[in-house]
């Protein structure tokens, strides 16, 4: 027997989510394994439609009726498939809690700040209407929103884009969660505000020790907040890699391409590196490396079958029959 | 292929006027204040000043990227100068002649403005009409302008081909049967089939993921070589600006902070907010991440902008004087402005040069 390793925070083995309907089916996420340690950032890194958004509601599981979630997910030694809505009631914003792209429809706009924060507390750990309020305050205070107390009374619609954000912060920590899940929190903020949030973030989950998901299609952004990334490829993981190795040379050719086409500063003048055609319709399950139709280093042998992730190296995979098994 | 005379003309790009010293847009002053109206009667209760006097030239066969945050009224620039929307002070000149003159007057009908200026829209969905197939979108302007319909239609093949989508395959299809980056690439074939001699890009890549922007910038790059385009390409991605433009102009709050030539601007920045800017964008380096936000807070409502610079509510370097006195365009040096006390000499600044002897 291995000696006993710390159960991890989050553990996801063989995760697939399927969205049927009378005329399709989709194969979102095709068996994705996922492993977040406590006090961890994990960004999942893909384009529109990788599966990337599905795998992390399915943590929570927040996805609608019609949504087939097959393998197992374990959430701070809990399994989440398992769990009745009651369960879940209190497994959500306790445990775990969520934070979105777009602020003004997270947020409720009928209630303030501070009472929606304060529900949260008064919600999870029963506290009275007084001490939930005061919570409240010291919450707008930890996300450094500038003049917390007068902050308390304002309506989401009052608020500016980035304090708005720095609001939806404080609602998801108000019961201390374990772990933080993040989609794409600073897409739509402006580059001045989005560092702010991508260090206010950072600064946060080292305070209070989080482990965070954090779901985004900007490697830069991977580039300031991750220590781990998993890419992610029609519905599959194709790479895992600690951020730094990753940054400096990604392994898998889908990764390579995408950073590639990222623009950075003294591309002036050169030609971008572009990946060709487009990403599968997952109408059917791929069988093969779905990546292959795209790739520039394509052969007989990647139609063969879905690659296996091969060890690459510490703590890293890819998924990939070019990658030399370790 | 038989065309009359007035197919022709129209078909080709307008010829050059003005020669290469004259600038193809030329814009000075503009401003475009939006109304708040409220209470009972409709009364106006307050302005957004959305543009508020910004002055600048797109040289022929150049690219000029503007840059800035949401609100500092990049948007409402690119409607201004497409004349989607008609400003409230200000003249523009294109290629030498006044816009939105008229027979009497002289210079240059609105019609024929823009035909010579198009525009691509972030949204390329919403900008492209649900119920036309791809080929009478793209055939539909040169016809208003008196271009055949099987002419326009051969033509729109043409524009499919150019921007890399096969005729055969896209022609007949609607816009909701293709994905974002061909729907973009739709949108700038249409912006091409008047033969128009500005395009101006509103943050054409942003909604696009990583890889098909590359693809989209890469087109950008060959049709303005191909057919002979100026562009002005407005976005709030520094990164793809600095790739891009060969002049950038930086925007706060409705006014112009700097402009310069790319390198000048990305290299020697003078204005503190083309600085904070610049320091905003993610390192690409986890060993030498960020540790300091280069500002804090949100822009400020353009409703009520600060006195003076308006900047200084979130500049480092604020004093006294740009609290009391506007800073006007400095030059530092020939084509690079920037309007900040603290590089004007004799502004009053503790940080200004000192005026040359």
């Amino acid at each position: 027997m291995k000696p006993a390793a710390p159960a991890p925070l989050v553990r996801a083995r063989d995760l697939t989510v399927r969205f049927v309907n009378r005329d399709t089916t989709v194969h979102a996420v095709n068996g994705v394994d996922l492993d977040v340690a406590e006090g961890e950032v994990l960004c999942l890194l893909g384009e529109s439609g990788s599966g990337k958004s599905v795998t992390l509601r399915a943590l929570m599981k927040l996805l609608p009726r019609q949504a087939r979630v097959g393998g197992s997910i374990e959430v701070a030694g809990r399994d989440v498939q398992a769990m009745n809505e009651r369960e879940l009631a209190d497994f959500r914003g306790g445990d775990v809690a969520m934070i979105f792209q777009e602020p003004m429809t997270a947020l409720d706009p009928v209630f303030t700040i501070g009472r929606q924060i304060a529900e949260a507390v008064q919600r999870h750990e029963g506290a009275s209407r007084s001490a939930a309020d005061a919570r409240a305050l010291e919450l707008l205070e930890l996300v450094q929103i500038p003049s917390a107390k007068r902050r308390l009374a304002a309506y989401p619609h009052e608020l500016s884009g980035g304090l708005r954000q720095r609001a939806m912060i404080a609602v998801a920590l108000a019961c201390r969660p374990k772990l933080l899940l993040a989609d794409e929190p600073t897409t739509a903020l402006d580059a001045t505000v989005q560092i702010q949030v991508l260090l206010l973030l950072r600064e946060l989950q080292e305070k209070l020790g989080m482990g965070v998901i954090f779901v985004t299609h900007d490697l830069g952004v991977a580039g300031e907040i991750a220590d781990r990334v998993a890419v992610m490829y029609a519905g599959r993981v194709v790479e895992e890699a600690p951020i730094g190795p990753f940054m400096a040379g990604p392994l898998h050719p889908y990764a390579q391409g995408l950073l590639g086409a990222t623009v950075h500063p003294g591309m002036r003048g050169k030609r971008l590196t572009t990946i060709p055609g487009a990403p599968p319709s997952l109408e059917t399950e791929p069988t093969t490396c779905a990546f292959s139709p795209r790739c520039e280093w394509a052969e007989a042998a990647c139609l063969a079958g879905v690659p296996e992730a091969r060890p690459a190296g510490p703590g890293r995979t890819a998924r990939c029959i070019r990658v030399p098994a370790a | 292929m038989v065309a009359s005379p007035d197919d022709m003309i129209a078909l080709t790009q307008t010829p050059d006027r003005g020669g290469p010293a004259q600038p193809l847009l030329e814009v000075t002053g503009l401003v475009k204040h939006f109304p708040i109206r409220g209470g009972l009667l409709g009364r106006k209760v307050a302005t957004v000043r959305a543009v508020d006097g910004i002055s600048l030239a797109i040289r022929k066969g150049e690219t000029l990227g503007i840059v800035g945050e949401s609100g500092c009224g990049k948007s409402t620039t690119a409607r201004l100068l497409m004349r989607l929307l008609d400003p409230d002070a200000g003249e523009m000149v294109f290629d030498g002649e006044r816009v939105g003159g008229n027979d009497q007057a002289g210079g240059l009908p609105l019609r024929d403005y823009r035909r010579q200026v198009q525009m691509v829209f972030q949204d390329s969905y919403a900008s492209l009409n649900p119920r036309l197939t791809i080929e009478e979108t793209i055939a539909f302007a040169p016809q208003v302008h008196g271009v055949g319909a099987r002419e326009a239609r051969t033509r729109a093949h043409d524009l499919l081909a150019a921007v890399g989508l096969a005729p055969a395959q896209f022609a007949r299809r609607y816009p909701h049967e293709i994905s974002g980056g061909q729907r973009q690439r739709i949108n700038i074939a249409r912006a091409l089939a008047l033969q128009p001699r500005l395009v101006i890009l509103d943050e054409p890549v942003s909604a696009l993921d990583k890889s098909v922007e590359a693809q989209v910038l890469n087109l950008l790059v060959d049709l303005k070589d191909k057919f002979g385009l100026t562009y002005a390409f407005i976005s709030h991605d520094l990164n793809v600006v600095q790739y891009i433009s060969d002049r950038v102009l930086v925007m706060y709050l409705g006014k112009v902070a700097e402009q310069g030539p790319v390198e000048e601007i990305y290299d020697r920045p003078a204005h503190p907010y083309t600085r904070a800017l610049l320091a905003s964008r993610p390192s690409m380096d986890p060993a030498n991440r960020r540790t300091e936000p280069p500002l804090t807070g949100d822009p400020p409502n353009p409703v009520n902008p600060p006195s003076g610079c308006r900047f200084r509510t979130r500049c480092v370097m604020a004093e006294d004087v740009c609290a009391a006195r506007e800073p006007a365009a400095a030059r530092l040096v020939p084509g690079h402005d920037a309007a900040c006390h603290a590089v004007t000499p004799g502004s009053g600044h503790s940080a200004a040069p000192g005026v040359a002897a």
